[in-house]
């Protein structure tokens, strides 16, 4: 009989469909396996992570008495848990388990059949030998705090603090402008049911402000987030807006009291479209309804020789407050939703678009302030003379899907710009004409929305605007002539229009990259967020207990936004009333009789998980500090550091493995 | 051409540099996931291994990699700036260049060991990063040091028998 510490270990390699079977030959890496020492057991299956796949691994556990399980399939970012979780359910120890990545790593990089195999047998030598040394672990659990953080109030965080709040959750809602609504309460109407942007939104907004669960600061941003999944510890900025919150009663009379009669400078929500005061409010429907002093353009603050008819008009309300400073709060959450949101492509870019050069050249994003009623014209789509556009080129995927910009499809571009065509067809009778690509009008109602515009008269040309002048040289306000290939007609057209509009595209907010390390999250190729698996975690980032909403993880339209925030806000009460988390039990320990009170560990740990206890002359490492990093095993001279999941044997014998056959 | 020769050249023909990676969780990890996602095609010579960053990595992992066979040693983390752990991808660049000299003077050219910054978005860069060491050390040839293990192995050998020899000659 054999005795107890023998290894008996159960070895299992997934076709994936062909996705490995294809490039690996499973038979024959299972028959190698087979051979090795300490294998009890060596199979190969379709789909490891199916059901059946799973209980294969239960079954044998049972029958043969394994006490190791190695399974070769795909990356252990995505199964390593499901496979630990078919280990425990037959009644051994998860972290008896180890994954062997031959999908990722291996089938789908490779060329070479017989390399690949090769390789992979590599691999799971390595595996093999490194699960023998692998010992029982307890599950480390923490508790998660209920209140939620959400950085971003565009549509997508008001979605997701409300759904937290709705539940009874405690929701900080965080917003760097001066108000909530991000990009949406820029908008008119929203395609494809031409609703209008304010009156869908404006209530969520205003409810945002009322609900009793949401801690709503604007003019805000998080500096710092410390600690882990369930405790995160967030200092956030207040700047000073120079008006009490508390005390403002939104009635305004601050802003038409201003010793400026008229605006003056450049108001930022109507992108430059208008002019504004110095004190001012960013929209008549803005949340919080707080009017904001811009320190850089008031007199008072500039020379400090104003009459302050502001403070005059604010009366006994005293709300204006010129010596508010800025605010630094340290809160403690559970979670964190991030819908950071996008920002538009910069057109100067694309110097032959003459954006910035020619005056009636404008981004879609200005026309649907102009579009507004409520923007900088009161609805009247007019140039930069007053007069009504007569003729309207529109200009899709203006730096999307262009190697010299941005490579992505934008994804909502399309969709606006034949709403835009719609609107101002409404509002000027104008001669449209959409210059596109391809058209995309994928999701519900789109095609027939598209199909509408394209009855309604609209023009649309097949092909890349490749140039854009003035009609008569001399003048840079007048006509200009479009010229590009309808590729449907195999013929270059030169258009003449009063007004031409940059359907831009979306690309991550500029301090993205910021952001990311804040979070301590990671971003794709584009420099959007990257979510944990594109098609089975699409909110969750790799850092627990953070989740991704919005514009900022790719772009992606209204309803779509919303759907994430709540997918998002799903997601973290599902974690939240889950009240724990099992965390990776890959700390660090210090095996005591070897360590010889070097000290050199302790300064190399981030987290100052490491003390000396001065009694014993020892180091002692507190749990719950360390994140499992094993600087500190590295740096160990005698050794005495251990990392569990990663001990230094486990990796020796890995190494071993991988080496075997050279 | 004598047989010998010919020989030899069979064998380097046959030879594939093997080289072992040791890469981060967070980000050289995810990256080479990336590349497989993409369906990139790199050369099928690297093994990687995970660690959860860039900061484990003992030196004697990579020394002892190449006691083992191993004709190179590649170590991806996040960029400096990025790592998950603050800044143990410091402490990475720290032990790799001063192991770097050591295996200079042990005369193990530097190029069998190479450290990238690779982050989660790069899968690109794993491909060539990959590609571009795969080659170089090809060109730099096998390391073989279990076989000079070997060879010194039998020397002592040898030695120790004459000194043996010796020792009973002179009893007699």
């Amino acid at each position: 009989m054999e005795g107890k510490n023998d290894i008996r270990t159960g070895f299992y390699i997934c076709h994936c469909g062909t996705n490995i079977a294809a490039m690996v030959d499973v038979d024959e890496v299972a028959r190698f396996a087979s051979e090795l020492p300490g294998v009890t057991v060596s199979r190969d299956y379709k789909y490891m992570c199916s059901d059946p796949g799973q209980e294969l691994i239960r079954k044998d556990i049972r029958e043969h008495n394994l006490n190791r399980i190695v399974v070769a399939s795909c990356s252990p970012l995505l199964h390593e848990r499901t496979f630990r979780n078919a280990t425990e359910k037959a009644g051994l120890n998860p972290y008896l388990f180890e994954m062997v990545n031959i999908r990722e790593h291996n089938a789908w990089v490779h060329t070479d059949r017989r390399s690949a195999t090769d390789k992979a047998k590599d691999q799971i030598q390595a595996a093999i030998q490194r699960v023998r040394h692998h010992k029982p672990l307890e599950k480390k659990r923490v508790s998660i705090n209920s209140d939620a953080l959400v950085v971003g109030g565009g549509i997508a965080g008001i979605h997701a603090a409300l759904t937290l709040a709705n539940a009874g959750k405690h929701v900080y809602l965080v917003e760097r402008e001066p108000s909530i609504g991000g990009h949406m309460a820029k908008f008119d109407k929203t395609f494809p049911t031409l609703d209008c942007a304010a009156c869908i939104l404006t209530p969520k907004m205003t409810s945002v402000k009322t609900h009793p669960n949401i801690t709503l600061w604007s003019y805000s941003d998080v500096m710092k987030v410390d600690g882990y999944v369930g405790n995160y510890k967030v200092t956030v900025r207040r700047r000073p807006r120079y008006v009490n919150e508390d005390l403002c009663v939104g009635c305004l009379e601050c802003i038409e009291s201003c010793v400026y009669k008229e605006g003056k400078y450049p108001h930022e929500f109507n992108l430059g479209l208008s002019k504004r005061k110095p004190i001012y409010i960013p929209f008549p429907q803005a949340v919080p309804q707080v009017p904001v002093i811009d320190p850089e353009t008031c007199i008072e603050f500039k020379s400090g020789k104003c009459k302050k008819t502001c403070l005059e008009a604010c009366g006994d309300r005293e709300a204006i407050d010129f010596t508010q400073e800025e605010e630094i709060k340290e809160i403690d959450a559970g979670t964190i939703i991030i819908s950071t949101g996008f920002q538009t492509f910069d057109p100067t870019r694309i110097s032959y678009y003459g954006y910035g050069k020619y005056p009636n050249v404008y981004t879609a994003l200005e026309v649907e302030r102009l579009i507004n009623s409520s923007g900088p014209t009161g609805g009247e789509v007019t140039l930069r003379d007053g007069s009504v556009p007569q003729t309207i080129g529109i200009i899709h995927c203006v730096g999307s899907r262009d190697q010299n910009t941005n490579r992505w499809c934008s994804r909502v571009c399309c969709m606006y710009s034949l709403k835009l065509a719609h609107l101002l067809k409404e509002h000027t009778g104008a001669e449209i004409y959409n210059f596109y690509i391809d058209m995309r009008a994928p999701g519900k109602s789109m095609e027939e929305f598209y199909n509408r515009v394209a009855e309604e008269g609209v023009h649309l040309i097949r092909g890349k605007v490749a140039d854009i002048y003035p009609e008569s040289p001399d003048r840079k306000d007048g006509k200009l002539i479009l010229q590009a290939e309808d590729t449907l007609i195999g013929r270059v057209m030169k258009t003449p229009v009063d007004m031409v509009i940059l359907a831009v595209g979306l690309e991550p907010q500029a301090d993205a990259q910021d952001v990311r390390r804040t979070f301590n999250i990671t971003c794709s190729t584009e420099g959007f967020f990257l979510e944990r698996h594109p098609k089975l975690a699409p909110v969750n980032t790799f850092t627990d207990g953070i989740f991704l909403a919005g514009c900022c993880q790719g772009p992606k339209d209204i309803p779509d936004t919303v759907a994430q925030a709540g997918a998002a806000a799903a997601e973290a009460l599902a974690l939240i009333d889950a009240g724990q988390i099992e965390l990776e039990p890959n700390t660090a320990y210090i095996e005591e009789e070897a360590c010889s009170g070097c000290k050199s560990c302790i300064p190399l740990c981030p987290y100052t998980a490491i003390l000396f206890n001065e009694e014993k002359a020892k180091a002692e490492i507190t749990e719950a500090l360390c994140k499992g990093c094993g600087v500190c095993v590295a740096a160990c001279p005698s050794g005495s550091i251990k990392q569990n999941l990663f001990e230094d044997e486990e990796i020796f014998s890995q190494i071993e493995g991988i080496l075997a056959s050279v | 051409m004598d047989k010998d020769a010919s020989r030899k050249k069979t064998i380097a023909a046959e030879w594939e540099p093997r080289i072992v990676a040791f890469f981060c969780n967070w980000c050289t990890y995810t990256a080479a996931d990336l590349a497989g996602v993409s369906r990139m095609k790199y050369a099928p010579n690297v093994r990687i291994i995970r660690v959860m960053c860039s900061g484990r990595i003992d030196p004697q992992f990579v020394l002892d990699a190449y006691s083992k066979g191993a004709d190179g040693v590649l170590i991806g983390g996040c960029h400096p700036g990025d790592c998950h752990y603050v800044e143990g991808n410091y402490k990475a660049l720290r032990r790799i260049r001063l192991l770097k000299r050591m295996l200079a003077d042990m005369g193990i050219d530097e190029g069998r060991l190479r450290l990238e910054w690779i982050s989660a978005s790069e899968g690109e860069k794993i491909k060539t990063t990959i590609n571009d060491m795969v080659e170089t050390v090809r060109v730099l040839g096998p390391l073989g040091i279990p076989s000079r293990f070997r060879e010194w192995d039998k020397e002592m050998e040898i030695m120790e028998s004459r000194i043996a020899l010796e020792e009973v000659t002179s009893n007699v």
